[in-house]
């Protein structure tokens, strides 16, 4: 109860202001990697206006979406959300993208998750969460499964990119298996 | 298949368009009764009024318009234009050609007469032959049993199982993630 909910190792989870965010979204769009790593609809160029106005409306239909801050620099490095949360199921999806590349693959992203799936298991109450990651997108499954995912199946050749079909893997985490992974972790 | 078969129409049943004067009050009917709405959603059944119905059928032809995702048809018995139920093609992603499909007959005195198969394959003809989709994803609950062998006898695989995503009557189930590929379509012989 005395720990900071939204602060982990790395990274801490912040709510910015929708034109900080929409020149740095505008900025990150520019990374086609980005986009394919997130979306599976095309990459395309967003405008400083047209960011805020898909920021500030995101924001009205999910409750729960975080910008990502790093401790050491305090620099906004990409955002973490929960996508569309299912009350009466206690299901939600959950997504997260870092802009800042120089990032990837340094446990910033995991750091993020981790904080974000306390927030929803102890705060929230949720039961499970859900994720979908490309096949192409090992650092992804990766770092997922240092967070506690577990591989629940794929969605054959649901996307076409470069010429080639890729399936869409799903992972989840049961709120016990989490509570079992906590108590692991501070028990040693 | 030629291009002078006819897409909309089976033995049975029909694929038709949206009656907004006559289908809320039946629509309501079916969002009364808990047998076909936890069967077909996972969230909280939750009745509607008719003129609420009204509007949302009216939103959705909206969507329809705007969106260009989303093909919706209303199965009708071919005999007299009864509404039996709803079949719909939805979140459809052009540049992937990929789709999720779903498809309800509303009152359970209709089920298990073949109107949703053969309304299943009428819309699987028509996701293959005119829109051209390279696969379809169908999410069922775990205790819709019928509706997954349904979907397994169109060449649907189980794909994904997220456990435990459903909880009803004091328990959980698990969600499945059905999946067809273009190839894989069976043409149903069971008649």
């Amino acid at each position: 109860m005395n720990e900071d909910l939204l602060r982990g190792d790395l990274v801490r989870l912040t709510r910015e202001e929708s034109e900080v965010l929409a020149r740095l979204e505008s900025q990150w769009s520019a990374d086609s990697e980005y986009a394919r790593l997130l979306n599976w609809d095309p990459a395309r160029r967003f405008s400083v206006k047209n960011a805020q106005k898909w920021i500030e409306k995101y924001a009205e239909e999910e409750e729960f979406n975080f910008s990502i801050r790093t401790l050491a620099d305090d620099r906004i490095i990409g955002s973490v959300g929960l996508d569309g949360v299912m009350w009466s199921r206690g299901d939600t999806f959950v997504g997260i993208g870092l802009g800042e590349r120089e990032y990837w693959g340094r446990g910033y992203g995991t750091d993020a998750m981790c904080i974000i799936l306390r927030y929803a298991f102890t705060e929230l109450n949720l039961r499970r969460v859900t994720l979908g990651v490309f096949e192409y997108n090992q650092r992804g499954v990766r770092s997922y499964e240092k967070a506690g995912f577990v591989y629940e199946g794929r969605e054959r050749q649901q996307m076409l990119r470069d010429g080639r079909r890729w399936d869409v893997l799903y992972m989840g985490i049961l709120r016990e298996d989490w509570l079992a992974r906590q108590e692991r972790q501070s028990g040693k | 298949m030629s291009i002078a078969t006819p897409l909309f129409e089976g033995k049975l049943v029909r694929l038709g368009a949206i009656d907004h004067e006559k289908d809320p009050a039946i629509v309501s009917r079916w969002t009364h009764d808990s047998r076909f709405m936890r069967m077909m959603y996972t969230e909280p059944m939750s009745p509607q009024a008719p003129w609420q119905v009204k509007k949302s059928l009216e939103g959705l032809e909206k969507r329809i318009d705007e969106e260009h995702n989303l093909f919706h048809f209303r199965i009708r018995l071919l005999a007299d234009e009864r509404l039996l139920g709803f079949a719909e093609l939805f979140r459809i992603s052009w540049t992937n050609a990929t789709g999720m499909i779903r498809l309800g007959i509303g009152d359970p005195a209709d089920w298990r007469k073949g109107y949703g198969r053969e309304a299943l394959r009428l819309v699987l003809q028509y996701s293959l032959s005119e829109l051209n989709l390279h696969r379809l994803t169908a999410m069922i609950p775990e205790y819709n049993q019928p509706a997954l062998a349904l979907f397994h006898s169109f060449g649907f695989v189980d794909e994904v199982r997220r456990r435990q995503a459903l909880n009803r009557d004091g328990r959980t189930w698990d969600l499945f993630h059905l999946g067809l590929l273009a190839g894989e379509y069976k043409e149903d012989n069971h008649e």
